[in-house]
């Protein structure tokens, strides 16, 4: 094991939880990230290779440890619990071989899980994605604050919200002063 | 003080006394009054002055075209001027005070500026002060401003917060009188997704103005239940105090929301208002008629109000104006406010009517085919002079005068893509056109369907067809029964021989302005708008627009809908900036990125400096220092003379992978890279495809289908972007797959002939990195500190022996610290990005200074980097004969012949002698900083054939601040010109 001590996106050493009405914001980092690009020609090759059926256009699907949503023609990102896969990258492309480009992510995104009953009612304040039509396990790439974010529902009540980590602390004031603003 | 014109009935909940002040006096009103009804129930008509002559002025509208009773709510941060009295709700503690006026609205020392009306005519600015020319900014404008004006700002910081957000909906339904309340009802029983929108804190429009009944109902009951059922149906969103202000592209309305406008302050937290978004897929606007006022000579003394206005605060607010109301119309709609105002108890001398047919009512004298002419009373009306049928004139005494010249649609919205209305000769008015915005349909009196069975079915018809066109069926349900009487009226726009009878009340045009715009040609509707002023301001001429047409009409002998129309745009009401920025203010403004170091860095003490949205150690002070000078120019001796480290995470990292990756990079860098081997870095120049040069930075090769291209910080995105549209539009073939990393790994530079003294501390010890093993322009993949996986590049900005070393970004707080306790050794020194930027002008490399978006490859001394033998993006037309021509502008470095002299960047370099201006320009300075290590300032710049005149002095000239040095053109490598350093 090294010596160096991570820290969250939001500079401290664990993650932040803030409980604000009915909602509450927690910041995630312990989930790794690793983009999956099927390489010319290789789709089916990519499909096989790997343990879950892709999904589908702003789509997610989940086997064993892994999740991936889409995020583009033959490109999916993958997640899964950091300390089993920290080296999510490396294990992906030792299935995928050159049918695919693989890229570790962890560390480019920040990610931010909102929960509570009044979920869209602040989301519709932060981004024009259609929050309030979303189903369960879509992913919608969007806004949020001027900053790229994937929009990913988890439940009814439940949405994550996957954002360029430097500026973890912008989204974070966003989400924030958008649940003040609603509970 | 007592509420004397307070009238039984209306919809004010009189459980609930409100205390309110207006102009320092204390007032009581009513829950659901407004602060024009509750005064107006307080006895109070006068509300303002004008605008230009400071006329006394009383309310003329009970809604948002409102042009005369504009006043300043609230005080301190929250003061805000210009605010229609007709929409401000008042609340218990309301304090308003009238504007444009001084000592007092009473007293008005500027209402001399109507004893020389004659002088203060339309174009009166343009004609007088001309000359002379320099008096207009320092003298007239100041005065004019100070004279003719509406509130004021305290200039104190709104302390509230506003919101903004989005909204998607099937259909968006603008107004809730009879028609949008039924089209809302169609489509919400079907389960479309709705939203129902309206201006005013209570639905129904003009159902709570009139007495009418919908089947057994009152108006007001059926817009209960109405409300009611929509609340019960959870794909309805009812929006009431929600302002649709603009129809944009693709169905996208723009909305403010008055979240806490009727509260004393906001809730902690909560906005004041919120700007919305709406994405529709159809719109439905509803949004009813404006009256239109008559033009007779002062027409405009407080107490003269619309017909339909006075009725509405009848009938609504339980307010009248005065006990005693005149009535003059052309139409029988206005002869129901003289019925509901006797039906009140207000007394009702006459009705006067333009008609000679106008039918008679119980309780008044009609005098049909009568006009007014004029009237008195100089703070307040106080009588009207009627001229009857048979020539003879009768004065009327009354306190108020309830005018009609009919009803507009209020069609505003349905402009706002340049949709043009056309004339209704049934209803006299415009009505709306082709051209309308993209999935946008018009229902109700904004249609033309004055009757409020009109309005009901006709709001029920277009939600059907409306969402018919999206796939979902829907019938017209049970409507109420309602009137349904056609509209009677003969135009009449003013009384002949009229001249001081305003059109425009808010801008103070009146009738005589028209003519004297016809008079001096400006007979075009634009040119009419814009000499006389008429339609501007807060109301847009609402209630003058096609007043003012119909005059010109008249005085050009066309039609009116010859004379044409003035064009709507957005906002259909005033917005508050407040809303339009919603959240995004102070340093909220845009988003902030943060470096892996930056906790670290503020630890430290460092000044940071804004670049993009990224915030950048600039320098580290230390105790002691009192310049910025001296930090930064201990940081680099610091760092030329042992170690320094500087977090470079901000350049850009783009992951280029797959077969042909070293074919796709060789087509976007101008040099070749397709050779480069695995475990090297080479530095790329990029190429607009004009030729000129764009971005640079380092290509590392991890593997034969992997490299890591690296970019400027502020070209990050741009070269991404660019790549993107390379992979996916130019070079579609080739298997390239691209992903940025920039946010993914923290990366540092650590530079100084130390350098790898201190990274062998960190690099685990099976990784070689002797000069042998991992020489200049090395890269590889490494573990660092006991097995963290990282990244190194050999890499040198700064000229020194250096590193740049990548892991990430999770741990690049902990690498940090771990390389500042392992060089303190060394005295290892971080540094920012003014030492970053002093070293790289001492080494001449170029950045953003000089990629400044004019220069070539030739011009930075890279051409030889473009290649001709492979096709690249830009190395064509870098190929024109233009941009190799004789004399061409070269990258060199500068230097003051007196080292005591500062090198200014942005000087323009002249010859030693001769003429200093354009056509003798030389070149000019790009970048200068002071060099610690050569102890002078120094420069780089562009000379015109600057690589043959190493060692000619030029004069560095800079007239704005009238400065002239004498400068040496040297090589811009001021430091180690040879490269030793960075190759030891």
């Amino acid at each position: 094991m090294h010596k160096l001590k991570p820290i969250t996106p939001l500079g401290a050493d664990t993650a932040r939880v803030d409980q604000i009405g009915t909602l509450t914001i927690t910041e995630v980092v312990d989930q790794a990230l690793a983009s999956v690009s099927a390489r010319e020609g290789q789709l089916d090759a990519v499909q096989k290779a790997l343990p879950l059926a892709l999904p589908g256009i702003g789509k997610t699907a989940t086997q064993g440890d892994f999740t991936a949503f889409w995020t583009g023609p033959d490109q999916w990102m993958f997640s899964a619990d950091h300390n089993q896969h920290e080296l999510l990258a490396a294990e992906l492309k030792q299935m995928l071989g050159d049918t695919a480009s693989v890229v570790e992510q962890t560390d480019g995104w920040c990610r931010f899980d909102v929960s509570g009953t009044a979920l869209c009612d602040q989301f519709e304040r932060l981004s024009n994605v259609p929050v309030r039509t979303m189903s369960s396990g879509d992913v919608i790439r969007g806004t949020v604050e001027h900053l790229g974010a994937f929009l990913w529902r988890l439940g009814d009540d439940r949405m994550a919200v996957v954002g360029p980590r430097s500026s973890a602390a912008s989204l974070h004031h966003a989400l924030v002063a958008a649940a003040r603003s609603v509970a | 003080m007592t509420q004397a014109n307070r009238l039984s009935g209306g919809l004010i909940d009189r459980s609930a006394t409100l205390n309110f002040s207006f102009d320092g006096k204390n007032y009581q009103g009513h829950a659901g009054d407004t602060l024009a009804s509750a005064l107006l129930a307080n006895g109070v008509r006068l509300m303002g002055r004008s605008f230009k002559y400071h006329r006394p002025r009383g309310v003329l509208t009970a809604g948002s075209e409102e042009p005369n009773a504009l006043v300043e709510l609230r005080s301190g941060g929250r003061q805000e001027p210009n605010t229609r009295a007709t929409v401000a709700e008042i609340y218990d503690g309301f304090v308003a005070n009238s504007q444009n006026r001084w000592p007092s609205l009473e007293r008005d020392f500027m209402a001399i500026n109507d004893r020389f009306s004659n002088f203060l005519s339309a174009g009166f600015y343009y004609k007088t002060f001309m000359w002379p020319r320099a008096f207009w900014e320092k003298l007239y404008e100041p005065i004019i401003r100070k004279a003719a004006g509406l509130g004021s700002l305290t200039g104190e910081g709104d302390p509230d917060a506003y919101d903004k957000g989005f909204l998607h909906c099937d259909l968006l339904v603008i107004g809730a009188g009879p028609a949008g309340l039924a089209a809302a009802l169609t489509a919400g029983r079907v389960g479309a997704q709705v939203i129902l929108a309206d201006e005013d804190f209570r639905l129904g429009g003009r159902l709570l103005a009139d007495t009418g009944s919908l089947s057994d109902q009152s108006g007001a009951e059926w817009v209960e239940q109405a409300q009611a059922e929509l609340a019960s149906l959870p794909n309805v969103r009812v929006m009431p105090r929600t302002t649709v202000f603009g129809a944009y592209d693709h169905g996208v309305y723009g909305a403010v929301e008055r979240n806490a406008d009727h509260l004393i302050a906001p809730e902690s937290d909560k906005p004041r208002q919120t700007l919305w978004r709406i994405y529709s897929k159809r719109a439905l606007v509803a949004t009813g008629a404006i009256e239109r006022p008559i033009g007779f000579e002062n027409n405009d003394r407080p107490g003269v109000m619309l017909a339909g206005a006075t009725r509405a605060y009848a009938n609504r607010f339980a307010a009248t104006p005065a006990q005693s109301v005149v009535v003059f119309a052309n139409n029988d709609d206005a002869h129901k406010t003289a019925r509901d105002l006797i039906a009140k108890g207000v007394e009702v001398p006459a009705v006067v009517d333009i008609r000679p047919d106008a039918p008679a009512i119980d309780g008044t004298e009609v005098l049909a085919g009568a006009q007014i002419v004029d009237t008195k009373g100089r703070l307040g009306l106080t009588s009207v002079t009627v001229r009857l049928a048979n020539g003879q004139t009768r004065v009327i005494p009354c306190g108020a005068l309830a005018m009609s010249g009919g009803w507009n649609p209020n069609l505003g919205l349905t402009c706002h893509q340049r949709g043009r209305p056309v004339w209704n000769e049934d209803i006299h008015a415009f009505v709306p056109g082709q051209g309308l915005p993209s999935g946008q349909s018009v229902a109700g009196a904004a249609m033309g369907e004055m009757s409020t069975h009109a309005a009901l079915t006709g709001g029920a018809a277009k939600a059907v067809e409306a969402l018919s066109d999206l796939g979902i069926e829907a019938k017209v349900g049970d409507l109420p029964n309602a009137e349904d009487a056609p509209v009677s009226l003969t135009p009449f726009w003013h009384v002949a021989g009229a001249k001081r009878a305003w059109l425009d009340f808010q801008n103070d045009v009146t009738v005589k302005d028209v003519k004297l715009a016809h008079q001096e040609n400006f007979t075009s509707v634009e040119h009419l708008k814009r000499y006389t002023t008429l339609g501007m301001a807060t109301d847009q001429g609402k209630t003058s627009n096609v007043g003012a047409l119909a005059v010109m009409a008249e005085l050009t002998g066309k039609s009116i809908p010859d004379t044409g129309t003035t064009i709507f745009r957005p906002p259909y009401t005033p917005v508050s900036m407040g809303a339009l920025a919603g959240r995004a203010v102070g340093k909220e403004f845009h988003p902030t990125r943060l470096t892996p170091s930056h906790t670290w860095a503020e630890e430290q003490g460092a000044v940071f400096v804004e670049v993009g949205n990224w915030l950048r150690a600039q320098w580290f002070p230390k105790a002691g220092e009192t310049h910025w000078r001296q930090s930064v120019d201990r940081e680099v001796l610091a760092t030329r003379n042992s170690v320094g480290i500087c977090d470079v995470t901000t350049l850009g990292k783009i992951d280029v992978q797959g077969a042909d990756a070293a074919e796709f990079l060789n087509k976007i860098y101008a040099n070749g890279f397709a050779k480069l081997p695995v475990g090297k870095v080479r530095y790329g120049l990029m190429l607009r495809e004009d030729g000129v040069a764009y971005d640079d930075g380092t290509a590392a090769r991890l593997a034969e289908d992997h490299f890591v291209v690296t970019t400027t910080t502020a070209n990050a995105v741009v070269v991404y972007r660019n790549m993107e549209f390379a992979r996916q539009c130019l070079w579609p073939d080739l298997d390239v797959q691209l992903i940025s990393t920039t946010e993914a790994w923290a990366q540092y530079a650590v530079a100084g002939p130390n350098a790898r003294k201190l990274l062998r501390k960190i690099v685990d010890p099976e990784f070689d990195i002797t000069n042998e093993a991992f020489p200049f322009m090395a890269c590889g993949e490494i573990t660092v500190c006991g097995g963290c996986r990282a990244r190194l590049f050999r890499i040198s900005f700064s000229g020194e022996l250096a590193y740049e070393i990548a892991v990430p970004t999770r741990y690049g707080d902990a690498l940090m610290r771990e390389m500042m306790a392992a060089g303190a050794e060394f005295d290892v020194t971080p540094y920012g990005t003014e030492a970053l930027g002093v070293m790289r002008i001492e080494k001449g490399h170029a950045a953003g200074n000089e990629l400044n978006g004019t220069t070539t490859a030739l011009n930075l001394g890279l051409g030889r980097m473009v290649s001709t033998k492979k096709e690249c993006i830009g190395n064509v037309l870098s190929r024109r004969d233009g941009m190799n021509a004789e004399g061409a502008l070269n990258l060199v470095g500068l230097r003051p012949v007196d080292a005591s002299k500062s090198v200014p960047a942005g000087g323009h370099l002249m010859a030693t002698t001769g003429p200093v201006n354009a056509a003798h320009d030389q070149g000019y300075v790009t970048s200068a900083a002071y060099s610690p290590i050569l102890e002078s300032s120094i420069g780089l710049g562009f000379v015109k054939s600057g690589f043959e005149r190493m060692g000619e002095q030029l004069r560095l000239v800079n007239p704005l601040e009238d400065k002239e040095i004498l400068v040496e053109i040297v090589s811009p490598h001021f430091v180690d010109p040879e490269g030793e350093k960075l190759r030891a």
